[in-house]
């Protein structure tokens, strides 16, 4: 399912670790990547120096242009001086991230509690 | 045997998201229903999407007054899909390699890359604005 009115991020904290879960099968184009620039993108403001973590255990499919969000994603992190890193992402997707060479760009781990340990 | 002009489908669609998105749908369904497997669907899909995108955002500038046009043929063996712009076209030779440090950080030019990894043909006309792709079913009991 890819329901459109859902949030399409669920935050949750692990101690002063945020976790973003994303909860749209596919992230698609203009819509979908707006919808988590817009959730995601105040997250990262609000906090001096946050420890994010971009947990993708529910994502199928998603383009390019999600992963220049990534980009953008990961640039206002690091702006506030904070840390980000990216766990559970499917096998399918990870290939994505390894062709397009993202996966040295991203820290990436198996599991939302290996990623908060190490953000 | 059909015949391998005769059996190519023509699609006209405006320079929209929404109608990429409804054009990606309609072929991934016709696809799944010649039996590609999974693999082979995640990269139709990916590569159709990039290619749609390209050709109603980069291409036609998403005037309303533009079009996109798909030409298709999904047989069990293979999926062929050329689309075309009414754009100034691109270099596809000149595009900057994603992948090299300076353009890591980049936020775009992954589409063509993406495009040419997961589909087994992918060329563009020298003008840039057309571009013919296909993908051969892959043997999945094979693959295991």
């Amino acid at each position: 399912m890819n329901d459109k009115k859902s949030p399409p991020v669920a935050v949750t904290y692990d101690g002063d670790v945020t976790i973003a879960t994303l909860t749209r099968e596919r992230i698609l184009e203009d819509a979908d990547i707006r919808a988590l620039e817009e959730t995601i993108l105040p997250l990262i403001a609000q906090s001096d120096s946050i420890r994010l973590v971009i947990d993708f255990s529910t994502v199928r499919f998603l383009t390019s242009a999600a992963l220049g969000l990534l980009i953008r994603i990961s640039k206002k992190v690091r702006e506030q001086g904070g840390r980000l890193a990216l766990c559970s992402i499917q096998p399918k997707i990870y290939e994505v991230f390894r062709i397009t060479q993202l996966d040295q760009v991203f820290q990436i781990f198996p599991d939302a509690e290996q990623a908060a340990r190490s953000v | 045997m059909g015949n391998a002009d005769t059996d190519r489908k023509t699609l006209t669609l405006p320079s929209d998201v929404s109608a990429v998105e409804r054009v990606c749908e309609g072929l991934l369904a016709e696809a799944a229903a010649q039996s590609f497997g999974e693999d082979d669907l995640f990269a139709i899909h990916l590569a159709l999407e990039e290619a749609l995108m390209n050709a109603a955002k980069h291409g036609n500038a998403l005037d309303p007054t533009k079009c996109v046009r798909v030409e298709y043929q999904i047989t069990p063996e293979k999926f062929d899909a050329t689309i075309t712009d009414q754009g100034c076209g691109f270099n596809p030779e000149a595009l900057p390699d994603p992948r090299s440090k300076e353009n890591l950080y980049k936020y775009g030019g992954r589409g063509v890359l993406l495009m040419r990894a997961y589909m087994d043909t992918v060329e563009f006309n020298p003008s840039g604005n057309r571009v013919h792709m296909v993908k051969y079913r892959t043997d999945q009991a094979a693959k295991g």
